[in-house]
């Protein structure tokens, strides 16, 4: 499948399809309803038409896909939810990736948000055009409409089973007026979605003929590596070039910047007409930076010291049933610990990198693996002064992303640098740009309370510290006000568990320079941990199995029918041999409840994982396999998380450089992997992040189950468990 | 700047270069196949594994100047070119790649342990993968279609012999 990027406009969306004579065309409108646009006298360059559907009268079919692709599958997940409703098999279509311009509504592959916010919109549209089909099938035989149904790009007619394909039909169908309500098909008459389906984009990653950000190639392009400041926020005082000029094929250097969403830091770049003379030329350049107090900020200790410190004292309250204070002071039984997180990098395995040219005529072309073509074609031409409709963006494949690329920093500096030069100029990081630089996950506290009457878990404190999001990035966080993001899970509202005597959720913000960002899963992963271990511990307090104290708390049977699940697939009812343990536990988050088990035995001082199996509750889904395989992946990088080095400033300077010293799993070190995905109609929910949360508690849990140490801080040496 | 001739998927290439620049970049910025990836620079992740002379090497750490002269290349492009490699049809059948972006690498490495090793086992797989990281965390998948491409060629074989 080749996924060329779609022109703007529908002359040229049809010119781009190779479309001679007008066919089928169909969009959603700013309220996401189905829209005929054939006959429209407005090309639908403006921006309320999305335009996502085109039959052709030789009935070659072609769907736009406005969610770029990470690995997570939107490629194939997006259009199959057109194809099933429009009864067409999805091998046969040609996908289109979107490039930004606002007609295709949002198009940012975040927050697990591709399948929920589309499932009905694009649905509906797929079927609204099956009906017309339908119609225009039924006038041409002059039978009533049920007497017709749709199948693979044909429509047949039941007595004598004629058949017309959809091309055939277009052109009476695109006269025709759209249905305002088509009928969806219900669970057990889908063919695709909640199948497991072979993604026909994959054959291309196993050849090497899949095009990612790194391997675009424009014509005349210059490459360029930029030198960074050691401590990020340094100023830049002056630069001394003669050692990088001498470089063969170092064309400039120059003075950089790199615009990070709140604030613009000083950089130098080489530009060179090849990626390796710029890198050696930026190695030997040599910079000159003011670092005045950042040795002070930039420092883990310094920051982490301020969350515990924080950990002492009350937080701005985010919600409260009952008196919590009053009845913990009271309570006899209960327990009063600190949970930690450390900072993490993404490390996709494709480093940042963006090719840009702004042309001399005021033009610019964009290249570069994103995750928001949308965001980024507003945030550039705000950058670059550069009207939305003179620039154009290819979206190209992403070789992971995690959060990262959603960040667009890494692509202004290539609009930045090609606007000097006025030629295509490639950026490419390299690894140690990348983990040096950040953004990264902010690393936090949680601070946790409760207490157990009676073998049962009945209050219970969440006091959550740290960095926000919100507040250091988008500079949209009072003071005086608790982090909305940590909602969620964390919410007294939304938790799963209900605690009778009292339940508490508390927020402080402690700031740091160290730039955060979003990463998979964003601040689930932090706080999945302190609320599943510490409730292993409460459990544990009560005299309860951690299964069975959790069964107590939990009214809803959605959740139950996870745990349940995950129970019986694990066999939890059997005795694990001596010297094994496991661990449990459940978190919600993006719409959907993943529980997680992972057995570990001792190995010398530590533990070696020996298994994990996660139940996924994302209500209906698109393709069984792609659910798996997301949850296989968010299982992987939760043990990471869990038990690789994280993110570490000393004195303004970032400890980890490359995977030498920020190292991620390996295969040697997989478990082995189960996933079951549970079957319901619930609404979808998201697929990408969900599984990662419970990952590391489970770990945490299951190596109190083995070796009785209770780790309380991230990340743990699983080659000795006591080590500090 | 120096001349080079180097022979890559059994064909030559003559190109000018400097002598220190990677063979990772020669590949994919002189010769035009960017199939192989650049992840790391310092043998750690081998997104840039290719075949020398049948040997998986992380092309990173190869210098131009330093490429024997009896050097034949493999890189992805160049597996599987006429029908797929057992180890891709395996890799398809169930599904491995996530982003993709590790599996050229992957794939290199996985050939040469067949060839190696043509039924591996976990222990083989774990040893002959360990330098190849995978972020989207396809490692289950990996190992399952080492299996299932052993047991692939295998079949061939033995039908053949029939
Ligand atoms: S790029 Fe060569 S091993 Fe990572
Ligand atoms: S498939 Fe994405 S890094 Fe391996």
């Amino acid at each position: 499948m080749s996924v060329p990027t779609i022109k703007t406009g529908r002359r040229d969306f049809l010119k781009t399809s190779g479309l001679a004579t007008l066919g089928l065309l169909i969009g959603l409108d700013a309220e996401a309803k189905p829209k005929n646009l054939s006959r429209s006298k407005a090309i639908p360059s403006d921006i309320e038409i999305n335009t996502f559907i085109l039959i052709r009268p030789d009935n070659s079919i072609t769907i736009i896909n406005p969610r770029p692709c990470m690995g997570q599958g939107t490629i194939q997940s997006v259009p199959a939810m057109i194809a099933e409703e429009l009864e067409i098999d999805l091998a046969s279509v040609k996908i289109i990736q979107s490039d930004g311009k606002r007609k295709y509504g949002a198009q940012t592959s975040g927050g697990s948000t591709s399948i929920r916010n589309l499932w009905l919109p694009l649905r509906k549209a797929g079927a609204a055009t099956k009906e017309m089909l339908v119609r225009a099938a039924a006038n041409r035989w002059n039978i009533a409409i049920d007497l017709c149904y749709a199948s693979n790009a044909k429509v047949f007619r039941k007595d004598t089973n004629a058949s017309l394909t959809y091309g055939e039909l277009v052109e009476d169908a695109s006269k025709l007026d759209m249905p305002t309500e088509p009928i969806l098909k219900k669970k057990h008459e889908f063919k695709i979605l909640g199948k497991t389906t072979k993604r026909s984009d994959l054959a291309e990653r196993t050849t090497g003929k899949a095009v990612y950000g790194l391997d675009v190639e424009v014509p005349g392009m210059v490459y360029a590596c930029i030198l960074h400041s050691p401590m990020i926020f340094g100023k830049l005082i002056s630069f001394d070039d003669s050692e990088t000029k001498k470089i063969p094929g170092v064309l400039h250097v120059l003075r950089c910047e790199r615009a990070m969403i709140y604030r613009t830091t000083d950089s130098v770049a080489v530009i060179a007409s090849n990626w390796w003379a710029a890198k050696k030329g930026r190695d030997v350049l040599k910079a000159t930076w003011d670092h005045s107090g950042l040795d002070k900020t930039l420092h883990n200790e310094e920051y982490f010291g301020r969350c515990y410190k924080a950990a002492q004292s009350e937080g701005i309250r985010f919600e409260e049933s009952n008196d919590f204070s009053a009845k913990f002071n009271a309570a006899t039984q209960k327990l009063d610990v600190s949970y930690e997180t450390p900072f993490l990098s993404h490390v996709p395995t494709e480093p940042e990198n963006a090719t840009a040219h702004v042309k001399p005529d005021g033009t610019v072309e964009l290249w570069a693996p994103l995750q928001g073509p949308g965001e980024t074609l507003e945030e550039v031409s705000k950058y670059l002064g550069i009207p939305t409709v003179k620039i154009k963006i290819h979206v190209v494949l992403m070789g992971g992303s995690f959060g990262r690329k959603a960040y667009m920093d890494f692509i202004k500096e290539a609009c930045f640098l090609s606007n000097k030069i006025k030629l295509p100029v490639k950026v490419i990081w390299t690894r140690e740009d990348h983990i040096r630089q950040g953004p990264y996950r902010p690393g936090m506290v949680s601070h946790m309370q409760g207490f157990v009457e009676e073998g049962k878990i009945v209050g219970y404190h969440h006091h959550v510290i740290g960095e926000s999001i919100l507040g250091q990035v988008f500079q949209g966080l009072e003071d005086d006000q608790p982090e909305p993001w940590i909602g969620g899970e964390a919410s007294v509202q939304t938790n799963k568990y209900r605690f009778k005597e009292a339940h508490k959720v508390s927020w402080t913000n402690v700031k740091t320079e160290i730039p955060i960002m979003w990463w998979r899963s964003v601040n689930a992963s932090n706080l999945g941990w302190g609320q599943e271990c510490f409730i292993d511990e409460l459990a544990h307090l009560a005299g309860k199995d951690p299964l069975q104290a959790r069964m107590e708390i939990i009214e809803d049977e959605r959740f139950r029918k996870v745990l349940n699940t995950l129970a019986e697939k694990t066999n939890y009812d059997q005795k694990l041999p001596e010297g094994s343990g496991r661990g449990i536990a459940i978190v919600n988050s993006f719409g959907s409840t993943v529980a997680c088990s992972i057995t570990v035995s001792k190995f010398g001082t530590g533990v070696k994982i020996d298994k994990a199996v996660a139940v996924i509750d994302c209500g209906m889904y698109v393709n069984a396999d792609t659910v798996k395989a997301q949850t296989e992946g968010n299982i992987i990088m939760g043990i990471t998380a869990a038990i690789k080095p994280g993110i570490v400033f000393k004195n303004g300077v970032c400890q980890q450089s490359n995977y030498d010293n920020y190292p991620i799993m390996r295969i040697s070190e997989a478990p082995e992997i189960e996933v079951f995905v549970m079957e319901n109609e619930e609404a979808p929910g998201g697929v990408g992040e969900a599984g990662l949360p419970p990952v590391a508690p489970a770990l945490g849990n299951a190596i109190f189950a083995a070796t009785g140490v209770r780790v309380r801080k991230l990340p743990v040496n699983i080659g000795d468990v006591n080590s500090r | 700047m120096a001349s080079y001739k180097i022979n890559v998927n059994q064909k030559v290439y003559n190109l000018k270069a400097d002598p220190d620049v990677p063979l990772v970049w020669i590949l994919r910025d002189y010769v035009g196949l960017k199939g192989t990836k650049f992840g790391c620079g310092i043998a750690t992740c081998g997104a840039c594994t290719v075949h020398l002379n049948g040997k998986p090497v992380r092309s990173c750490q190869l210098r131009i100047s330093a490429v024997p002269a009896n050097a034949e290349f493999t890189t992805i492009e160049g597996i599987g070119e006429k029908s797929l490699h057992a180890i891709q049809r395996a890799w398809n059948e169930l599904q491995v790649p996530q982003c993709g972006y590790c599996q050229s690498g992957q794939i290199m490495s996985a050939v040469a342990l067949l060839k190696k090793s043509p039924d591996p086992s976990d222990e083989e797989i774990d040893a002959a993968m360990n330098g190849n990281l995978c972020r989207c965390g396809t490692y289950d998948r990996i190992r399952k279609a080492i299996h299932l491409a052993a047991k692939l060629e295998n079949n061939l074989q033995s039908s053949i012999k029939k």
